[in-house]
């Protein structure tokens, strides 16, 4: 039996600060979705909502908020919260209940209205809680986990602050013609070297900001989409999973690792597993991917993937960047959307809407900038509290 | 030290039970499986984290108190509560996550002034000292902090 589920539809509120409420932004990617589909939303019989922790209890039942605002009718509902892994989960939900037979039309639909400035923590007195202790022991701000990451690559392999700038340089340009897209302008070195420090070595422009935005796709069982004709984009594979006992790597927002004094690490470690674990599941390999959506909270994070999906080995992303491989008519173009860079992040809606960039991609619909002769492509985020996903699309 | 000289100030810990208060020779609290013996920071209390141990017996051990500078980074802005500002103009500060050999873990800690990001190389040795997190009126909240060992490190 196939594995696969068809992405009918996808659609997308434009990113930005527009100020209203996040169901305004979920409900019109869900109609776009729905539209893009050629379906209706009483064609849907399951509605997975990712929830958003920054809009009150709406936020937190994000699924029957959106299925209100459609017109309830009824409908099976999910709500499924995984920080910046939200939109996989809910994603991976709707495959389950797609392929246990249980549902045959999906709406997955993730949308948040994002505060200014540093992600906080809920409020309250938790000392038991990692989030607290981060904060208030260490003022561990996310940035500063983008910090020393970055710090680690430039002193194991010799990456530079000029290295970073490449990458967003090189995103603003990809975002440049995205209707999608929050910033949607040229951005020089200049410009980011005198942007203020914000995390050593980071500055202002090396860090994705937070944005409001929405994204929803439609999925449908492979033989829905073949009764109805649907020439689609399909998901391959989804891992959406945790790192395994013990983690070397100090990961948000732990202020300490495990210890690997009694038991050996996984050779591969966790960021790379999260690919391979999709590769594995889709039987293909790195080499295979035409594109590559990868979640540039930070410029150096991006350096990071590359080496972490297989594109290129261990401290050679800075060369594979500086060769123009991961940008149109390269080898691999990575965030051809325009990435987090131009978008900021929308938490719930984020990974929905790397999947939206992989089913425009891979249908050559993304006006002004279409990776040529895209079939299959992989979208990959982390977490926060140990987890992370990757998802792969082909046509 | 300072902190000794405000004698009427309550001098407490920002949490209980992560770190010794002695102001010479502050020790990060850890705890060690008595099962498995792997380490854990911060203290794990109820059951062992190693998915192929099954012991509830952790007991408190203190943790090396010099390690090896794995990354750092700083905060150019003030983070967002519970965070708490020492001074009531922001000041920037380093942070620092520092590999332990004996452990084989990766602990973060702030690090205290007059030490700036501009100061720290990774692979360098630090050291743990104990450092105040904030004062209110009342009372001096202290943390462990990771200081660069002089003449220690790579530097």
């Amino acid at each position: 039996m196939s594995k696969e589920v068809a992405i009918a539809g996808v659609g997308m509120h434009p990113w930005g600060k527009w100020g209203r409420n996040f169901v305004e932004y979920g409900v019109k990617a869900a109609r776009d979705a729905l539209k893009d589909a050629g379906l209706e939303w009483k064609d849907v019989d399951f509605v997975v909502g990712g929830d958003t922790m920054r809009n009150g209890y709406p936020g937190y039942v994000a699924g029957s908020t959106f299925a209100e605002a459609l017109g309830f009718k009824g409908t099976q509902i999910a709500s499924v919260y995984g920080a910046c892994a939200t939109g996989a989960q809910a994603i991976d939900a709707a495959r389950a209940r797609i392929l246990a037979g249980l549902a045959e039309v999906v709406l997955v639909v993730g949308a948040d209205a994002a505060p200014k400035g540093f992600f906080a923590p809920q409020k309250g007195d938790r000392p038991e809680d990692r989030d607290w202790q981060r904060f208030r022991l260490v003022g561990m701000t996310n940035p500063n986990y983008f910090g020393l990451y970055a710090r680690r690559r430039m002193a194991l392999y010799g990456a530079t602050s000029e290295d970073f700038a490449a990458v967003k340089v090189k995103n603003a340009r990809h975002g440049l013609h995205n209707p999608y897209a929050r910033y949607r302008k040229e951005v020089t070195a200049e410009e980011i070297a005198a942007s203020p420090l914000v995390a050593d070595p980071l500055r202002l422009l090396d860090i994705c900001a937070t944005s409001d935005g929405g994204a929803a796709v439609i999925l449908t069982s492979i033989e829905f989409a073949e009764k109805r004709g649907l020439k689609v984009p399909r998901i391959a594979a989804i891992n959406a999973a945790t790192p395994t006992y013990p983690n070397p790597i100090l990961d948000m927002p732990y202020i300490a690792t495990d210890s690997w004094a009694v038991v050996q690490p996984d050779a591969r470690g966790f960021k790379p597993s999260i690919a391979y674990g999709a590769y594995e599941e889709a039987g293909i390999g790195p080499e295979d991917l035409d594109l590559a959506e990868v979640y540039d909270l930070s410029t150096a994070l991006e350096l990071d993937w590359y080496e972490q999906i297989g594109l290129c080995g261990e401290g050679e992303a800075e060369a594979f960047l500086r060769s123009g491989a991961t940008t149109f008519g390269g080898k691999i173009p990575v965030n051809p959307s325009g990435g987090l860079a131009c978008f900021g992040e929308a938490v719930p809606a984020q990974a929905i809407a790397q999947v939206c960039e992989l089913a425009w991609q891979i249908r050559g619909v993304a006006e002004g900038r279409q990776v040529e002769g895209a079939k299959v492509g992989l979208s990959i985020n982390q977490g926060l509290f140990g987890h992370g996903s990757a998802i792969i699309v082909k046509g | 030290m300072f902190y000794f000289t405000a004698v009427s100030k309550k001098v407490i810990p920002a949490i209980e039970g992560f770190f010794t208060m002695d102001p010479e020779a502050p020790r990060l609290l850890g705890t060690q499986c008595k099962a498995c013996q792997t380490y854990f920071f911060p203290p794990e209390r109820g059951y062992c984290r190693n998915p192929e141990c099954d012991s509830e017996e952790l007991e408190t051990v203190e943790l090396s108190h010099e390690g090896t500078l794995w990354s750092y980074s700083h905060n150019g802005y003030k983070p967002p509560p519970p965070y708490v500002s020492p001074t009531e103009e922001f000041e920037p500060f380093a942070v620092a996550a520092v590999e332990l050999e004996r452990e084989k873990m990766v602990v973060m800690g702030m690090v205290p002034k007059p030490y700036t990001h501009e100061d720290l190389k990774v692979g360098q040795r630090m050291q743990l000292v104990l450092d105040p997190l904030y004062e209110t009126d009342e009372e001096r909240v202290m943390v462990w902090k990771w200081r660069p060992v002089e003449g220690g490190g790579s530097k």
